[in-house]
């Protein structure tokens, strides 16, 4: 279900984006390999949410303050979510998760890059805030990519299967459909298109570094962005993350 | 374990401090990562704008068991302090 205001779905977009991520992330706190990764994941998880909050309370202003960000949190159903399928896939190890982190965030950086200079003040705020994380984010995810994938044996097989996994949910990121040109029309977002070629230079650069091969395909499963079909993944996050709010509404710090 | 990475000391540099305090170890499999983890994890708060990290393996430390002639002879020397003249506002901070 689109909803009628193309401005207020863009702004879940790039809000369900962090916050599904965000809580994917947070699944690691107290259970990563080592105690530095621990924190530093939980610290990607807190930024990530920290934007969820900007993203979402911006939508829930532009909804004409029927609901608020929490309400957009906690309270919508999977349908009404808006976020990228890669950011819903299960974390598997930690190889997978960091691929995962990596390729979101090399998306991430471009998209806020080209958001600074939105036709949309607020929107233009928020990017300059949270491009600042995420230059952070990915070179970490960056660097933990090539230390694996250029590590053992093991290690390199593991993140080659990671990015064969992940790599057919890294064309929904970049395919415009109606939301995005109504956003690239009027200024508030950039194109789609152009974010790849800068975002094929980087992640290529990475994985040689890493000596891990591109999958030789454009292939993209879709349904996240638009809602219309999620993966099966998103309603069990849900259940799990909405379950306080349903089970006692209301319920405050 | 053989597998560990190796412990590195962290250095870091507060907002208006004058000089790198020591704030604790951790490991790390190389030192740009090392600098990486010690800003997720004693920079949480705001504490620092320098780190330093440095094996540990290459820090050389006194021995505690030779405490005793190593400082034990500076405790009588109090004119050493320089605490019997004012210094001048100019100097600024020591």
């Amino acid at each position: 279900m689109a909803s009628a205001d193309p401005y207020f779905d863009f702004l879940l977009r790039m809000g369900d984006n962090t916050l599904i991520l965000g809580h994917r992330v947070s699944e690691w706190c107290g259970h990563a390999p080592v105690i530095e990764e621990d924190i530093a994941l939980a610290n990607t998880a807190l930024d990530l949410i920290g934007q969820t909050q900007m993203w979402l309370g911006l939508a829930a202003e532009v909804e004409g303050k029927i609901r608020t960000a929490d309400d957009l949190a906690m309270l919508r159903d999977a349908w009404d979510f808006r976020s990228a399928l890669l950011v819903q896939q299960p974390n598997g190890d930690f190889g997978q998760t960091l691929m995962r982190q990596f390729l979101f965030d090399a998306w991430h950086l471009e998209m806020l890059k080209g958001l600074i200079k939105s036709s949309e003040v607020r929107v233009a705020e928020i990017a300059a805030k949270a491009v600042k994380e995420v230059q952070y984010h990915v070179e970490r995810s960056g660097d933990t990519v090539i230390g694996l994938g250029d590590g053992t044996a093991e290690s390199h097989a593991k993140m080659q299967a990671a990015l064969d996994l992940l790599w057919p949910f890294v064309g929904e990121l970049f395919t415009p459909d109606a939301v995005d040109d109504a956003m690239t029309a009027n200024g508030i977002a950039p194109d789609l298109n152009d974010l790849r070629t800068a975002f094929d230079t980087h992640i290529g650069s990475v994985m040689t570094e890493a000596t891990l091969t591109i999958p030789d395909s454009r292939f993209a499963h879709k349904g996240g962005k638009s809602g219309f079909q999620h993966s099966e993944h998103l309603g069990h996050i849900l259940t799990q993350m909405q379950w306080l709010q349903r089970a006692y509404p209301g319920a405050s710090w | 374990m053989k597998n560990e990475w190796p412990l590195w000391e962290v250095f870091i540099r507060g907002q208006h401090g004058m000089s790198h305090r020591h704030v604790g170890s951790l490991h790390a499999p190389d030192e740009e990562m090392a600098i990486k983890n010690a800003r997720d994890v004693y920079t949480r708060r705001n504490e620092g704008v320098s780190i330093w990290v440095v094996e540990a393996r290459h820090i050389a430390a006194s021995s505690p068991s030779e405490k005793g002639p190593l400082y034990e002879p500076s405790e009588s020397k109090v004119y050493r302090h320089p605490t019997f003249f004012d210094i001048p506002d100019e100097v600024g901070a020591m």
